[in-house]
């Protein structure tokens, strides 16, 4: 059975009629055409597929569509372009192998949307649901600091 | 697959009492892990827009928590980070934000997971949870509330749907440990909350909330007894270990071993009494 | 020649105002590089894979439930191998899909596919494999491996058994001299790639085509015409954007291309894409080989190395794979970068019935490096001498020979590296604080701990002549210069480095470089992207094409001697208007002098190494055994840097996997002998909240084959983290804790043990 569903995902409506339980994941992904929203593990864990639901940052691997209805979604795409994380991360070794960035740029800016200038402390905090195999998280703390107007 | 996604709390109770099949969903962070693809089978009852389960109220005798609270808002709410710290951090160590966004209380306790890092905090604390149907509306303490391993005594047609935490006595040693292997986002190898009024040979309250210890969370009734029955000074090593042992029911799995966990239990049981060891039973008044 | 990189102590790397922009960081910050799981196509299937259960058996029968309708679906057995059912290799001994005999939990035995996702659970729960055990149980211990009455996966259980030796070691032992010996093991690790393996085919114009995630185009491309039977002009690999590879997509992504190849065949070439959930991924695929060293180590008083000893045994898995190499990389860095005339290192790898294991950075030297370390601290203690005076006193210097009885070449100064890094630590201060503060026993107790090591770049021995690898530049009439490699992008920067290294060489900017498509019918083979080998060798590779093509330019273009960048393209422009589009090849030329013979394992293995000492600073919960890295420093003598943020980011990324490691990664095998841990939320990896700052340093003495005397790094950071943490651990608690993952479990134990 599916059920309609309308939604906002980066300031465009969307409608259409979906099976309930499915992932909102796999709505952006398929049905938008958004794929900076990376599945990594489908179970919550990595945070790859990471986006803002109604302002707040969720794993969209774990949010049914059904459950979407009437909100908002921001994904990296829906991101302003002049978003200083973005030339943040590139210049500083924020990204490697990129897998882990878009949902590690969302996590950053949910961080930065609660807190102007986060410390090293909140930093590592706001991004301990964000796994990155490659960077070893310094160079992604130096986009957060540059990107926050802190340092270089 | 149906889903249905009452706004009213009366609607939501009416179809249970008329679907109790029905799947309760709240934040969905436990549900959608794992969720078989082709299990179309069920029929969800969606909880989210139920705005009579939100909130967080303070009340004179303590703190009322909606079970669709979430971690976040818990973790951040100024009486229960001022009043019931070991909550708060219970939240705040409850998976990482993202996670915390999603995930309520009442989710945690109803998914029953031996591992439920916000278990060993309402047993110390001495919570109470309200489960409501259509017929009825009871108030079951939360220590009676599991009954089994994955079990609770939720009927199928009831909703949880308050958590009441009681004021701990001022002057009370709130403390919550969660011991994973890293330091966020971890499955708890072992959880402890205490809470803990008096001294040595004179106590008020002595509870200890355990996660990941036993098929259920437990509140170690034992040990509680050791330690107010020692008349002066605090029970040694072996006592302490001798009445977890009656309480404990620990196992090996993927995570650790149960003598891992029988170790940090007793350690960290030993860490919570820390303010009252060495004092040859007379308290030097925290 | 000295430039440091440094890590504001509390907040990450210090991004470099002058180092350019990495090529590949605005199309991954804006999310829109292509990964395999991106791509989709019109008519698209997808596929899955059924695979035995049973830890070695044979297949009796195959059969599938009637309930599925099967004409949907494309169903591929090993029947339909139109070429040799092996997955080309060093050896071709594992099958591409099973057809009687198998040896391990996991093997694919049928693919099926399904144009809709959501119909092939259902389809997958109705196929049968009748398997039948063999008599014997299966192997799943290095030991047990090795006794002779247990199941014979190969002969003797052994792939290889090396024997390395220098001097004599019985000679040494007759002489009087302290001995220290003990047994280290570590164990498998997985290499958690945040982005799944996954490989996309199809037939486009009579051409098989692959494209997926994968470090090794040539390897796929190999592996794809022995299993199809296609003739080389008739397949064609292509990378996508690689999400995390870190040796674990160097020869699995073999297996998956020829998957997907043999479904797209039988479906009349529809595009088919087989990608892998976390779950499937993380039980089939290769991991770290686990290890036990057996190491003795003698000694005169004053810590002068007299003989080393080891017995070095690697748990290959089920089938070859890479083994070798790994075992021969291992075998090399096991008495590490000391001084010491009586070495005798003997090596296996053997069978086991767990899924094979692989490559991942540091290939087999993680493992010996670990041992070797480890008891040198041990050695240290039973002397009575600290870690850093006793390593202090054997490592290699310019002139010395090194165990594999390589001559080291200057300029190179490892006391130097020692140095500065416990300088940087202010190692002997906390050495002495950390003492008082233990004789305290609180709760928590604090060490710190060192390593030092080196790590050979390239491929070992005579491997990078057996490649013959080429790489070349292409130049239109824009003046763009592309690089044309089959080397690729993985996260670990080569495009960055690499173009780097050519617009160097050219002397135009950087931005006027570009990195070609890896894909195999417009790159030539530059070799496999492994062994910390992209910098040196394909670096000095394209540095000599840019020569030729400036020579080029000069001869048929008038290139001034000394031009502009505009002259430069002006250059190009009319070379393009007489002739087109130009392209110049460059071949790999080995480094005179350097002999190797496999046979007795002395020689030159490698070209040149990158050198360094690594600090890890810890906290240990005596509550809990948990431990808590507070500070880590590493500073290596990596010849030169080619780009700051990019090497720096190798060394932090590496650090993290070695801290991962060390104390977190613990691969659970289940009774079948497949990983049971097989979920991110029960195979811990490291998160932001676990790591600490780390500070990076390094030197440049300029000692590398490399560009400009670059030495490889990719691999190097993967080495020391293991060794130095445990050896803090180890200083914090008294303890002799010998082997990795140290879960806290561990490390209760390990102080019960001490107090006992
Ligand atoms: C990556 C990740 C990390 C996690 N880390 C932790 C952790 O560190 N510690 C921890 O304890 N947990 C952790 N969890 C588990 C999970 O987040 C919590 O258990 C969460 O609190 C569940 O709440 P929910 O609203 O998401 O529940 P849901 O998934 O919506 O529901 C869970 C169960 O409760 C039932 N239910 C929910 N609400 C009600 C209600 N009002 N009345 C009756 N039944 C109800 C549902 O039917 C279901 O059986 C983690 C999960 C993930 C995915
Ligand atoms: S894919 Fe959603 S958290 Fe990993
Ligand atoms: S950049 Fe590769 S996982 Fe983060």
């Amino acid at each position: 059975m599916t059920i309609p569903c309308r939604f906002i995902v980066n300031g465009s409506a969307v409608s259409g009629s979906f099976p309930p339980m499915r992932r909102l994941l796999d709505v952006l992904r398929g049905e938008c055409g958004l794929t900076a929203t990376k599945e990594g593990c489908g179970e919550g864990e990595c945070g790859s597929c990471a986006v803002l639901l109604d302002d707040t940052l969720v794993n969209s691997c774990l949010v049914p569509i059904a459950d979407v209805n009437g909100r908002e979604v921001t994904t990296l795409e829906g991101l302003p372009k002049d978003d200083p994380l973005f030339a943040a991360f590139a210049a500083t070794g924020g990204t490697q192998c990129g897998i882990c960035t878009p949902g590690m740029i969302m996590a950053a800016r949910a961080l930065l949307n609660d807190c102007l200038r986060p410390d090293l402390s909140q930093t590592r905090e706001a991004l301990s649901g964000n796994l990155c195999r490659c960077t070893g998280y310094g160079g992604i703390y130096a986009a957060i600091r540059t990107a926050s107007g802190q340092g270089e | 697959m149906r889903w249905y996604a009452p706004r009213k709390l009366h609607e939501a109770l009416a179809l249970l009492t008329e679907r109790p099949d029905l799947i309760p969903i709240a934040g969905g962070t436990d549900i959608m892990v794992g969720r078989d693809p082709r299990a179309c089978g069920h029929d969800y009852l969606s909880l989210a827009n139920v705005a009579a389960l939100r909130g967080i109220r303070e009340t004179p005798a303590g703190v009322a928590i909606g079970a669709l609270a979430t971690m976040t808002e818990i973790g951040r709410h100024p009486i229960v980070c001022r009043a019931l710290p070991a909550l708060a951090a219970s939240a705040r160590a409850t998976g990482a934000f993202a996670i915390q966004n999603r995930a309520t209380l009442g989710g945690n306790i109803m998914n029953a997971s031996p591992a439920a890092d916000n278990a060993p905090v309402l047993l110390a604390y001495g919570a109470s949870v309200s489960l409501m149907s259509v017929a009825r509306l009871r108030h079951v303490p939360y220590e009676n509330f599991h009954s089994g391993y994955k079990v609770t005594v939720r009927r199928p047609e009831e909703i949880l749907g308050e958590i009441f935490v009681p004021y701990a006595p001022l002057g009370a040693r709130h403390y919550f440990r969660k011991v994973g292997t890293r330091r966020a986002q971890a499955i708890s190898k072992v959880g402890l909350a205490a809470l803990l009024v008096g001294r040595p040979g004179a106590w008020e309250r002595v509870r200890f909330g355990f996660s990941s210890v036993a098929a259920t969370p437990i509140l170690a009734c034992a040990l509680a007894a050791t330690i107010t029955g020692t008349a002066r000074g605090l029970p040694d090593d072996e006592g302490l270990a001798e009445a977890l042992g009656r309480d404990l029911a620990a196992r090996d799995d993927i995570r650790s071993t149960a003598e891992y966990r029988r170790r940090i239990a007793l350690n960290l049981v030993r860490e919570a009494l820390a303010p009252w060891r060495h004092q040859g039973g007379c308290d030097a008044g925290q | 020649m000295y430039t440091s990189m440094h890590n504001d102590s509390r907040f990450g790397t210090t991004p470099l105002k002058d180092a350019p922009l990495r090529k590949d960081g605005m199309e991954k910050v804006r999310g829109t590089a292509r990964y395999v799981a991106d791509i989709t196509y019109p008519g698209m299937l997808h596929a899955v894979t059924a695979r035995t259960r049973l830890p070695g058996g044979t297949i009796a029968s195959i059969t599938f439930d009637d309930h599925v309708p099967w004409s949907e679906y494309v169903v591929v057995t090993a029947r339909d191998i139109p070429g040799i059912n092996a997955v080309k290799m060093i050896e071709t001994d594992q099958p591409v899909l099973v057809e009687t005999h198998y040896r391990h939990a996991g093997e694919p035995v049928v693919l099926i596919a399904h144009p809709d996702p959501q119909a092939l659970a259902d389809a997958l729960a109705a196929v049968h494999i009748d398997e039948r055990p063999y008599a014997k149980p299966p192997v799943f211990a290095i030991e047990e491996a090795l006794r002779a009455d247990t199941r014979r996966i190969a002969a003797d259980n052994v792939y290889r058994d090396y024997l390395m030796e220098k001097g004599s070691v019985m000679d040494a032992e007759k002489e009087s001299c302290q001995v220290f010996e003990a047994e280290y093991h570590t164990g498998a690790q997985e290499h958690l790639y945040i982005e799944p393996q996954g490989m996309m085919a199809r037939m486009e114009g009579g051409i098989l085509t692959v494209e997926g995630s994968l470090q090794c185009p040539y390897y796929v491309h190999a592996a794809l015409m022995y299993a199809t039977g296609l003739p080389e002009e008739r397949v064609r690999v292509l990378q996508c954007a690689t999400g995390g590879a870190f040796g674990g997509k160097e020869e699995y992504p073999s297996h998956i291309a020829c998957h997907a190849a043999l479904v797209t065949m039988k479906a009349g070439g529809r595009p088919v894409a087989l990608i892998y959930g976390r779950g499937e991924d993380m039980a089939v695929t290769p991991k770290r080989h686990p290890s036990r060293s057996r190491v003795r180590l003698g000694a005169s008083r004053d810590g002068r190395l007299r003989f080393i000893d080891i017995d070095f045994v690697i748990d290959g898995g089920a089938y070859l794979t890479l083994s070798p190499v790994v075992l021969s990389r291992g075998v090399i860095h096991a008495a590490g970068p000391y001084r010491c005339d009586n070495v005798r290192v003997r090596a296996r790898a053997v069978a086991t019935n767990h899924p094979p294991f692989g490559a991942f950075r540091g290939f087999g030297a993680p493992q010996s490096i670990f041992a070797l370390e480890a008891a040198l601290d041990e050695l240290a203690r039973m002397l009575e001498m600290e870690p850093d005076v006793l390593r202090r006193r054997n490592v290699l210097a310019p002139g010395d020979i090194s165990p594999a009885g390589q001559r080291i070449e200057g300029p190179l100064d490892m006391q130097r590296v020692i140095g500065q890094a416990l300088e940087a630590c202010d190692y002997h201060a906390k050495v002495e604080a950390y003492r008082q503060w233990n004789a305290q026993k609180g709760a928590i107790r604090k060490g710190i701990g060192l390593a030092t090591f080196y790590h050979g770049a390239g491929f070992t021995g005579n491997g990078e002549l057996a490649l013959r690898s080429r790489a070349g530049l292409r130049v239109g009439a824009d003046g763009l210069v592309e690089i044309l490699t089959s080397t690729t992008e993985m996260g670990q920067g080569m495009q960055t480095t690499l173009s780097g290294i050519v617009a160097e060489a050219l002397r135009i900017p950087y931005e006027g470089v570009a990195v070609a498509r890896p894909d195999t019918r417009d790159v030539p083979n530059s070799g496999p992207t492994v062994a910390s080998r992209t910098c040196m060798v394909v670096g000095a590779i394209l540095a000599r094409a840019a020569d030729d093509l400036i020579a080029r330019l000069r001869a048929d273009a008038a290139l001034p001697s000394v031009y502009g960048y505009g002259e430069f393209r002006d250059a190009c422009a009319r070379l393009h208007a007489a002739g087109g589009v130009t392209t110049i090849i460059a071949d790999y030329r080995h480094p005179a002098g350097n002999e190797w013979d496999e046979s007795v394992f002395q020689g030159s293995p490698y070209a040149s190494f990158a050198w360094a000492c690594y600090v890890a600073e810890v906290e240990v919960d005596a509550v809990t055994g948990e431990t808590r890295i507070v500070d880590f420093t590493a500073v290596q003598e990596v010849g030169r840097v080619v780009h700051a943020t990019v090497a720096a980011g190798q060394i932090e990324g590496g650090v993290v996997q070695g801290i991962g490691y060390a104390l977190f990664e613990d691969v659970r095998f289940g009774a079948d002998g497949q990983m049971a841990n097989n979920r991110i939320t029960n195979y811990i990896i490291p998160t932001s909240a676990d790591i600490p700052p780390i500070r990076v340093l390094f030197l440049e003495s300029r000692h590398g084959a490399g560009p400009g005397g670059a030495a490889g790094i990719g691999e190097l950071p993967m080495d020391g983290p293991a060794p130095a943490i445990i050896n803090a651990i180890n200083a914090a608690l008294g303890t002799e804790i010998r082997h990795v993952p140290a879960m806290p479990e561990h490390i209760l134990a390990a102080m019960d043990r001490r107090s006992a």
